[in-house]
């Protein structure tokens, strides 16, 4: 293939637009010019506009004034941004704890040798692709108080007498988008980690059985260390689409009821979009800023750190 | 596999197996025998007798004909399908060469520029939505295909270029030389020897960032307005629930119809999305 391209140059007289290109810095700067322009137009920019705008009293149609910090003041003394608060870190936390542990063995299943198994990892990874707001739905109609299929199974079982109201308690609401969330992430961790078990020399472990190491001795002093670096990134990237997260709850109870399961995005969808109030609604979304900026900066350094080792 | 007795295979796999896919699989189970089932069988309490919620005896095709028919469903999904075409497009070329620039060419500030990049990968959507409808409403861009269009390279062309660079980066610098040496120039050498030894990695690119654009949902809900020129998420969404009535037979319906584009794209290039998705992380 590339002797047949290389036969095709024969170039004697270059115009000057060549010799632009010919030069390494001017073909880098044209080359990254329609990346730094859209990038700069639609992230940078919108994000100083953010900012500025969190500082006004600008709604809907009104282009506002100057008022200092008195949005985040607001929303600081706001107890529904609070409750948003601790649900943030509260979904992420728990969510994150179930889809790694979920993840990881699944992961572990996935790296032995069975029939079909293409085939069952290609099915495997359906939560993820499938968009998120149309499998939600699903999810809504299964715990729909009314017509539940999961009441009706708890309810043959004879585990339960009356209905359970999934969407309609704070706390089993709360409970009912987690489950939703680790539907969704647990395909994302096993198949990320299944890449990096793969990675991993079978030599290492039947040196080790040989050696005479319990299964749970080779995953802990073996497999487990070598895992960690993808593990580390598998988890910060799934921690800040997680604190991030919109879809789901906006489906599956729209911040209710009772405003007691919003996240730091629904909630300031709801007051941005769905109030008209778009500074303070800036406001609710930057304050999701300094914890992104934190993991970034985690996970730039490790990133850094295995690269130099 | 399994060394030891039977028994063991089933506790240690068989077992857990099921579980995983039982748990994983369901909802798209019921996704699928709820746009097939007819309203009076649909709506029928939990505990009422004789009720076999998991199967249905009486098929039908309203749901899908109510979705086409009284619904804008089948321009959504056009409008999915080119907002998710043209903007993959433009991120895999913006991606391809700027992935080109940072891996293979030395110029001032490239550690800084690619670390930039890595950030803007990192920016979640939901940070940002409220300035960027501002902004889209300044450039006159409100309720058009195009305020999508212009807006998701800004999550695909990161992961892209990203993603390009390892690629490129895994290309010999020899065979670059030796086709310099023949007289080829920069440009033609990354258009005719670089990039297509990256072409399996551009599929993975493409076909990770169509996924990604098909499954976008605040800046479309956002942005969008009028319901002719919804993509799906947004429309199914906002259509097909008046106040607080589900119509839950062409919900799923739409749930089910709109999921398989993308089924279809993954099956065709699963092996390309694994390593798209791996690759993403790992970069």
């Amino acid at each position: 293939m590339a002797v047949e391209a290389i036969s095709t140059f024969n170039t004697p007289p270059q115009p000057r637009r060549h010799r632009v290109l010919e030069d390494e810095r001017w073909l880098a700067f044209l080359l990254l010019v329609p990346t730094v322009v859209l990038l700069g137009l639609f992230i940078a920019y919108p994000f100083v506009r953010g900012i500025l705008l969190s500082v006004t009293n600008s709604r809907v149609g009104v282009a506002g004034d100057f008022v200092g910090f008195a949005n985040y003041y607001k929303i600081w003394n706001d107890s529904i941004f609070r409750t948003a608060v601790y649900n943030t870190f509260l979904y992420t936390a728990v969510t994150t704890v179930f889809k790694l542990g979920l993840g990881l063995w699944l992961a572990l299943l996935l790296n032995r040798n069975f029939r079909g198994k293409a085939f069952t990892r290609a099915f495997v990874l359906l939560p993820f692709i499938i968009p998120t707001v149309l499998s939600t739905f699903a999810w809504r109609w299964m715990f729909d108080p009314t017509f539940s299929v999961i009441n009706w199974t708890l309810y043959h079982l004879g585990l339960i007498t009356g209905r359970i109201n999934w969407l309609g308690d704070p706390d089993l609401a709360m409970i009912s988008i987690i489950v939703v969330n680790i539907w969704r992430g647990v395909p994302f961790f096993a198949i990320s980690l299944l890449a990096g078990l793969q990675t991993i020399s079978p030599e290492l472990n039947e040196a080790a059985a040989i050696d005479g190491a319990k299964p749970w001795q080779r995953f802990w002093h073996i497999t487990w260390p070598l895992l960690l670096p993808v593990t580390m990134v598998v988890v910060l990237f799934s921690v800040i689409q997680t604190l991030a997260d919109f879809q789901i709850v906006y489906v599956m109870t729209g911040g209710g009821p009772a405003n007691a399961t919003h996240l730091f995005a629904t909630y300031a969808y709801q007051i941005g979009v769905g109030t008209g109030l778009l500074s303070e609604g800036a406001a609710i979304s930057l304050a999701m800023f300094p914890v992104l900026l934190l993991i970034v900066v985690i996970q730039l350094l490790y990133i850094r750190r295995v690269e130099t080792r | 596999m399994i060394e030891g007795a039977k028994w063991r295979k089933w506790v240690y796999f068989y077992i857990p197996m099921a579980f995983f896919l039982f748990f994983l699989l369901f909802p798209f189970y019921w996704m699928i025998i709820t746009s097939f089932r007819p309203d009076g069988e649909l709506y029928r309490p939990w505990n009422s007798v004789n009720y076999n919620p998991f199967w249905t005896t009486k098929p039908t095709l309203e749901h899908v004909r109510y979705l086409f028919e009284e619904t804008l469903f089948s321009a959504w999904l056009w409008n999915t399908t080119f907002i998710a075409l043209v903007s993959t497009a433009i991120s895999l070329v913006c991606g391809v060469f700027a992935g080109y620039a940072l891996s293979r060419l030395n110029f001032p500030f490239a550690g800084g520029l690619g670390t930039g990049i890595f950030i803007t990968y990192l920016v979640p959507q939901t940070l940002l939505f409220i300035p960027l409808a501002e902004i889209i409403r300044n450039y006159n861009l409100g309720d058009t295909s195009w305020s999508l269009i212009l807006t998701y390279p800004t999550f695909l062309i990161p992961f892209c270029t990203w993603l390009m660079m390892g690629y490129f980066k895994a290309v010999p610098k020899e065979l670059e030389e030796c086709a310099r040496i023949d007289g080829a120039s920069r440009w033609q050498a990354m258009l005719y020897i670089i990039i297509p030894v990256a072409i399996p990695g551009i599929l993975s690119a493409g076909i990770f960032a169509f996924t990604l654009s098909w499954n976008e949902f605040i800046y479309a809900l956002v942005f969008l307005s009028s319901p002719a020129q919804k993509t799906v998420p947004v429309g199914v969404t906002s259509e097909l629930i008046r106040g607080d009535v589900f119509f839950w037979g062409p919900l799923m319906a739409g749930a089910l119809l709109g999921s398989i584009p993308v089924a279809i794209a993954y099956s065709f290039f699963v092996e390309h999305y694994v390593s798209g998705l791996t690759g993403s992380v790992k970069g």
